[in-house]
């Protein structure tokens, strides 16, 4: 009895050890957290004003706003989004549905999974050297097919996973009314896959949001408005990124406001996307 | 073992001339799941617009023998099937039979109910929308007739536009059974179809079942003995991949020749 006393309570000093030290993991790293975002948002908040919706970003040392980075960065994203989607889903689906369990399918995995995790500045310097080099200047075009690299991979594996999540007894159900399988696919499983694929989709857009490197070699920055693809754009992260290692006040404050701003359309769209999976067994 | 094969084939013929002509037919029909045999030599004529069951114990190969017959295991690669399966005496498993407008003509249910993501009216219109061109009152009247020979209608009729997720179980494998007939297919196919369901929705499809075999065709796959006996007019009893027996319903019942017919439905073994 006395040597299995002694055991209990090892057992139990180790669990208290234990219990704390993951305790104190996880206040550090909300303390961190909470730190970053509550900057981001006493800093952004104080800096939020109309003009940042209605003037350009303005010269050293005066006033303005960010119309022209919050514009460019959402056509380069949408130019992104048009480009990156159709192909990723048309990939995923080659993945889980034509060959699924096929050596093609894995190498195709494992090279998209490469793609999904390499540094966003490689991506900026192949484009800088597929595009930029090539037209022989910054351009818009450049940063949102920067961009799409960096949205396809994720778009592949969540359309590619959310397939083949669908159960088998679905595609024979469907295949045995006679629908050819292209029918099958486009009628039936993009439909019971589609809140999956959506939010996939979703989230890579705010991934995209907020990308830096990507666009520092590719669309690079405009200071003016600018609604022309194939010219430099001013976008919200290198706008930051520029204003915020500047010595100006206002630029400083600028560049809160813009990082507030991106902060809190992310976290829309996550909580969007959320919604949206939890949404799905409702049809 | 040669002798009782031949004994089988011969039974198999007798109950095939001594019921209607014969809608679908199966010669020799042997069937692989990569290098493992599943069916071995399956000789036997399904009745037409008569309810033919098979039984057996698990794995014995009956669910296989089900799929062969809208040819639904062709979607997986490393599956074949040879020999003959006839249906009007033309062989389905021949490479240039259309495989799409034989599943037009030969529906299948399967265990578990699958409606389709969509609504209700959608579920049983899809199937229909691609083999024909329908007008709206006309698709409306066929959506109806599909529900109502699936005892269904009462149920849904107010309800056409909500998910076809949002109905319980039973109800949701009667819309799978709408689904199928919706089609007007010669041939049903019903794998398991009250395996997952209470009792009172498995009495619901037993009944549907014995109203419909006057317009269909049909082969179920049964675990249940008792279910076999009450709503087929034939019954096979499979084992090992194997046709050990197929007479009448109650012929099989009453009196099978085989001794492991008589004890798998005694319940010695299965």
């Amino acid at each position: 009895m006395n040597t299995n006393g002694s055991i209990y309570r090892r057992r139990q000093i180790r669990s208290i050890g234990a219990l704390t030290l993951a305790t104190l993991a996880t206040a550090v790293g909300l303390f961190l957290l909470v730190w970053i975002l509550g900057s981001t948002f006493i800093n952004g908040l104080a800096a939020i004003s109309p003009r940042l919706f209605t003037q350009m970003t303005p010269p050293p040392g005066s006033d303005g706003g960010l119309l022209n980075a919050f514009f460019g960065s959402f056509l380069m994203v949408m130019l992104a989004t048009v480009i990156g989607t159709p192909i990723g889903i048309a990939a995923g689906t080659f993945l889980a549905e034509y060959n699924r369990n096929g050596k093609l399918s894995a190498v195709i995995r494992f090279v998209n999974d490469i793609l999904l995790s390499a540094p966003s500045i490689i991506i900026g310097l192949f484009v800088y050297e597929l595009v930029v080099r090539q037209t022989g200047h910054f351009s818009g075009y450049a940063g949102g097919i920067a961009l799409s690299f960096i949205l396809l991979p994720v778009v592949v594996r969540t359309t590619d996973e959310m397939l083949r999540l669908v159960p088998d007894v679905m595609r024979e159900a469907a295949l045995s009314l006679g629908i050819p399988r292209w029918k099958m696919i486009t009628d039936v499983l993009y439909k019971a896959a589609r809140a999956g694929i959506l939010t996939g989709v979703l989230l890579a857009i705010a991934r995209i949001s907020g990308e830096t490197a990507p666009l520092l070699f590719t669309a690079l920055n405009n200071q003016y408005w600018s609604a022309d693809l194939s010219q430099p754009m001013a976008n919200v992260p290198v706008v930051i990124f520029q204003y915020a290692m500047s010595p100006y006040d206002q630029w400083h404050t600028l560049a809160w406001a813009g990082a507030f701003i991106m902060t809190f359309f992310i976290l829309l769209l996550s909580v969007v996307s959320r919604l949206v999976l939890n949404k799905r067994k409702s049809f | 073992m040669r002798g009782e094969t031949q004994t089988t084939a011969e039974r198999t013929n007798c109950a095939a001339e001594s019921a209607s002509a014969g809608k679908l037919a199966l010669d020799n029909v042997n069937f692989y799941y990569g290098d493992t045999q599943a069916l071995k030599d399956v000789s036997l004529v399904f009745p037409e617009r008569e309810v033919s069951a098979l039984i057996g114990p698990s794995g014995c190969g009956k669910s296989t023998l089900l799929r062969i017959l809208n040819k639904i295991y062709a979607i997986y690669p490393h599956q074949r099937a040879t020999g003959a399966v006839l249906l009007d005496g033309q062989n389905i498993l021949a490479d240039n039979y259309p495989t799409n407008a034989l599943r037009a003509r030969v529906g299948m249910v399967f265990q578990k109910p699958v409606p389709f993501p969509m609504s209700i009216y959608e579920n049983v219109a899809y199937g229909v929308r691609h083999h024909e061109k329908l007008r709206k009152s006309e698709m409306d009247a066929r959506v109806e007739e599909a529900l109502i020979q699936s005892a269904l209608w009462d149920e849904v009729k107010d309800k056409l536009s909500s998910s076809g997720l949002s109905l319980s179980g039973g109800q949701q494998q009667r819309l799978c059974i709408a689904r199928a007939v919706a089609l007007r297919p010669e041939v049903l196919l019903l794998d398991e179809p009250t395996s997952a369901l209470d009792p009172i929705s498995t009495a619901k499809i037993e009944e549907l079942i014995s109203q419909i075999k006057t317009k269909f065709t049909i082969v179920i796959v049964t675990h249940n003995m008792q279910q076999a006996s009450r709503i087929s007019d034939n019954t096979a009893f499979m084992y090992l991949g194997q046709l050990i027996e197929y007479d009448k319903t109650a012929t099989m019942f009453q009196n099978p020749t085989q001794k492991q017919t008589e004890d798998y439905i005694t319940g010695r073994y299965g």
